[in-house]
């Protein structure tokens, strides 16, 4: 391992803060792998509660059944790294107000479940936070195929998209595929902040 | 005379709009974001904007699960 490139990295991911719509299955696996990296300040935003049909591929355990998504993902959080701010938001994003709660986040990731739903955020947050970059999901349903995960980059916009999935309403949503988007996501998000020249 | 979908290069046609444009690639989803050189194109004006030569259109299909 190279001791002072982690050292640098550290350095400048310590003052970065990280915004992310939805503690499901991306929001929970994404939080995870950044605060794993250092990230000084996540703000987790989600309105729901923990259920058991959740464990499959949420970064939640079983003793946490009925907590508030944000307070356990927060839990579990300090329990890897105590030093880290987090700001949880038990809240339900609503059209005309979903970008309030990031205005101080240096990247949003979209990590939310429903399509209309994530192309309201998006449009809302490219429009009123246009310097912001956001980092979407599209396609996390299913299993297998994961060489058709690819980013797109668009503008501000990034999305970890597999374009031949079908919508979850139609198929099943597991640990692997949805950790590997999760993951991706918080990747594209460490490209974003450091770029290569580290 | 030509733009591009998604890298693809097509032929570009004289006041097509978005979608005109949707139609022909047979883009059907109901949710997706659009943008052209870089900028957001709202659903509401889909059927005014016009697509000039030479550009680049980007059409990403949201698809539900999270």
């Amino acid at each position: 391992m190279n001791t002072q490139k982690q050292k640098r990295i550290k350095e400048i991911l310590s003052k970065k803060t990280v915004g992310i719509a939805g503690a499901g299955g991306l929001g929970s696996n994404a939080a995870v792998a950044l605060a794993r990296s250092g990230i000084g300040q996540l703000i987790i935003v989600d309105f729901d509660v923990v259920e058991e049909s959740n464990l499959n591929r949420q970064y939640y355990f079983l003793d946490q059944l009925g907590m508030k998504k944000v307070d356990a993902l927060t839990e579990n959080i300090h329990r890897i790294n105590p030093q880290m701010t987090i700001d949880s938001v038990q809240l339900k994003l609503e059209q005309g107000q979903m970008h309030t709660p990031f205005v101080s986040a240096d990247i949003i990731i979209e990590a939310l479940d429903d399509a209309k739903t994530k192309k309201i955020f998006i449009e809302e947050i490219l429009e009123k936070l246009p310097n912001t970059p956001i980092v979407a999901a599209s396609g996390v349903a299913g299993y297998g195929h994961s060489d058709r995960i690819n980013t797109q980059h668009l503008g501000n916009l990034h999305v970890c998209y597999d374009e031949q999935a079908k919508s979850s309403e139609k198929d099943v949503l597991l640990a692997p595929k949805v950790c590997l988007m999760a993951n991706w996501q918080a990747n594209i998000t460490l490209d974003l902040l450091l770029g290569d020249n580290i | 005379m030509s733009i591009t979908v998604n890298g693809k290069t097509i032929e570009h046609i004289k006041k097509e709009t978005i979608s005109d444009l949707l139609k022909r690639m047979h883009y059907t989803f109901p949710l997706i974001i659009v943008k052209i050189n870089g900028k957001l194109i709202k659903k509401k004006d889909y059927n005014e904007t016009v697509i000039l030569d030479k550009s680049e259109v980007k059409v990403i299909h949201l698809i539900s699960g999270g």
